[in-house]
């Protein structure tokens, strides 16, 4: 009687978690598979099940560039936000002696976050236009004479305002890793011999990997789910996996906008279960 | 002591003094450790010990004076060119390394390459008795295993003196009495300089040929165990070591012994406050009239003769020759 008792308490008490994640994360991608089937002419969709929307998808060179083109900017934007935001952590972790400066100093990491994503993307617009800052401080010094045109609306545009977005998601958890290293274990190396450099390849960055990899899975999952830094920074010169799913939706094609988000899915899952392969980060959560 | 003759191998300390700001944590303090001895650095914490010996290992600045090993002043040399090495208190083990890989981890730093720094860190593994477990990794080792390793890790730099911060104040009370045999074994098969750092007295006297007992930043006393024990110089030194009454006298104060104390019939009045029997010997605590806590340290069947219960009064004897007067 009792046991039966303890086991409806324990379904209880995972309900309402349960309830939330079936809401709010289970339904709402059944609901996405299942459109991904449906039908659709110019002026409807209509319920159905033929692959007609995936067989598109993969017919069309389109698909592939943009995959490709969603994959190149996830790649770049990784290896930078991962230099510069293992970096300052180690800058944070190792480097500033005092808890209190450490706090500060990462606050102050945090005060970007203060505004909205959009806000901080579009305020690069005027520094890097064509007679924008940038250039006119450029010709001014004389480097240039004439304005460089791929500073906008570019690219590098695009790839600029990822890093300077989503660092702090790689900032986060290495730094948070990193705390949790005994500084013991680098006096421990000192001790026997290894120089700063030896410390950090065959300590730190051993024992940071975890958090390296929980950062990369951020910076990887939101910058293939990206579609308006890309619109506003490309100038809509450029596409990737989100800008093509926000256009069939603006042409109310969502049958095909859910297969590619089925499709979207599906890689970002593989992704992520490949970088998992190589780090458990079990031990971090 | 006599048998330790000083040689070029000795490790001296030359006005060493270490300070953080304006607060001094090591004031001038000048010392020769024999070559080859086992030399504990005792005192309660803040005593300045640690700092010591952290200056000693390079992991810590020295604000003023040399560390002089081998005949060379080594103050400012990094922590690996010394000819020190050091076994920290936590062990401090690379948790992603297994057993073997961390006892060869100077060598890997040094680019010896694999086979030649395994079959070394296999030698040092068979020293310490755990080769059978060279390829597990620090976290599923017991504490005393792991300590091993450290001791084995920091031997085979093959160091002159081994610095150990308070090696066994993580082990449970039963380990750390079987450690302490061996470390006292390794130290005399290696013949090398062992400074150890603990704030238990029975920790020191159990091992040291030396004992160095430091308060406030200054070296209270230095000899060898017994004559510590058994002279302390100072009041503080007395009451560090354990086991001694410090008797206020008209000229000046006297330490005695706990051992040296019976209960007799014409001695100083006082009343019994504890009673704590401790197998061999019972401890009893009484205090005189003048306020003066005393400790007798009596035999068991002596005591069983004629046993007393706190409240009780008692006259405490001692023989005056079995006092020792005190410099401080």
């Amino acid at each position: 009687m009792q046991l039966k008792n303890r086991h409806i308490l324990g379904w209880l008490e995972a309900a309402p978690l349960a309830m939330v994640l079936l809401g709010f994360l289970i339904a709402p991608i059944v609901m996405i598979v299942i459109v991904s089937f449906w039908g659709a002419t110019e002026f409807s969709i209509y319920p159905a099940f033929e692959f007609d929307n995936y067989e598109f998808l993969f017919g069309s060179p389109v698909t592939y560039r943009v995959f490709g083109a969603t994959f190149k900017y996830a790649f770049i934007t990784w290896a930078l936000t991962l230099a510069i935001g293992f970096t300052v952590a180690y800058f944070l972790a190792f480097h500033v002696r005092s808890l209190t400066m450490q706090i500060a100093l990462f606050l102050v990491c945090t005060i970007p976050f203060w505004t909205s994503n959009i806000i901080r993307m579009i305020s690069w617009i005027p520094f890097l236009g064509r007679n924008g800052i940038a250039n006119q401080t450029l010709i001014s010094w004389g480097v240039i004479d004439e304005p460089l045109e791929w500073l906008l609306y570019s690219d590098f545009a695009v790839i600029l305002a990822f890093v300077h977005l989503y660092t702090l998601f790689m900032v986060v958890p290495i730094f948070n890793t990193m705390m949790r290293i005994d500084k013991s274990l680098l006096e421990a190396a000192r001790d026997n011999g290894a120089s700063g450099f030896q410390t950090l390849v065959h300590v730190i960055i051993p024992l940071t990997k975890p958090g390296i990899m929980i950062g990369t899975i951020f910076v990887v999952t939101l910058v293939m789910g990206d579609f308006i830094t890309v619109r506003f920074m490309s100038g809509s010169q450029r596409a990737n996996v989100g800008r093509l799913i926000s256009n069939d939706i603006g042409l109310l094609q969502y049958p095909s906008a859910a297969a590619t988000a089925v499709v979207l899915l599906c890689t970002v899952l593989i992704v992520i279960a490949i970088l998992l392969r190589f780090v458990n980060i079990r031990k971090e959560l | 002591m006599g048998a330790l003759m000083r040689t070029g191998y000795d490790l001296e300390l030359v006005h060493l003094t270490k300070r953080y700001g304006d607060t001094v944590a090591v004031r001038d303090l000048n010392h020769v450790f024999l070559k080859g001895s086992y030399v504990c650095l005792l005192g309660p914490s803040g005593c300045g010990k640690s700092s010591t010996l952290r200056m000693i290992a390079g992991h810590e600045d020295v604000s003023e004076g040399e560390i002089v090993l081998d005949g060379q002043d080594v103050s400012y040399l990094p922590p690996a060119q010394r000819g020190t090495a050091m076994m920290f208190q936590n062990y401090a083990l690379f948790p992603h390394l297994s057993v073997r890989d961390n006892v060869a981890f100077s060598l890997r730093m040094k680019g010896i390459d694999k086979q030649k720094r395994h079959a070394r860190a296999n030698e040092l593994l068979e020293l310490v008795d755990m080769t059978s477990l060279a390829d597990r990794l620090p976290a599923q080792l017991s504490g005393g295993q792991q300590q091993r390793v450290a001791l084995a890790r920091a031997l085979v730099t093959e160091p002159k003196a081994l610095l150990l911060d308070e090696p066994l104040s993580a082990l449970d009370p039963f380990l750390r009495i079987r450690m302490r045999a061996e470390l006292k074994k390794l130290q005399r098969e290696l013949g090398i300089t062992f400074i150890h750092v603990t704030h238990g007295q029975d920790e020191a006297l159990a091992l040291a040929d030396e004992i160095v007992v430091m308060n406030d930043a200054v070296i209270e006393q230095a000899g060898p165990a017994r004559q510590v024990w058994a002279q302390p110089r100072t009041e503080f030194v007395a009451r560090f070591i354990g086991g001694h009454n410090v008797v206020a006298l008209p000229e000046g104060k006297a330490t005695v012994r706990a051992d040296a104390v019976t209960l007799g019939e014409d001695g100083i009045p006082a009343t019994v406050t504890a009673v704590e029997y401790q197998g061999a010997s019972v401890a009893v605590t009484a205090t005189t009239s003048g306020g003066d806590e005393i400790l007798a340290l009596l035999p068991e069947e002596q005591f069983f003769q004629s046993p007393k219960s706190p409240g009780e009064a008692v006259s405490l004897c001692w023989d005056d020759g079995r006092l020792h007067r005190l410099q401080a």
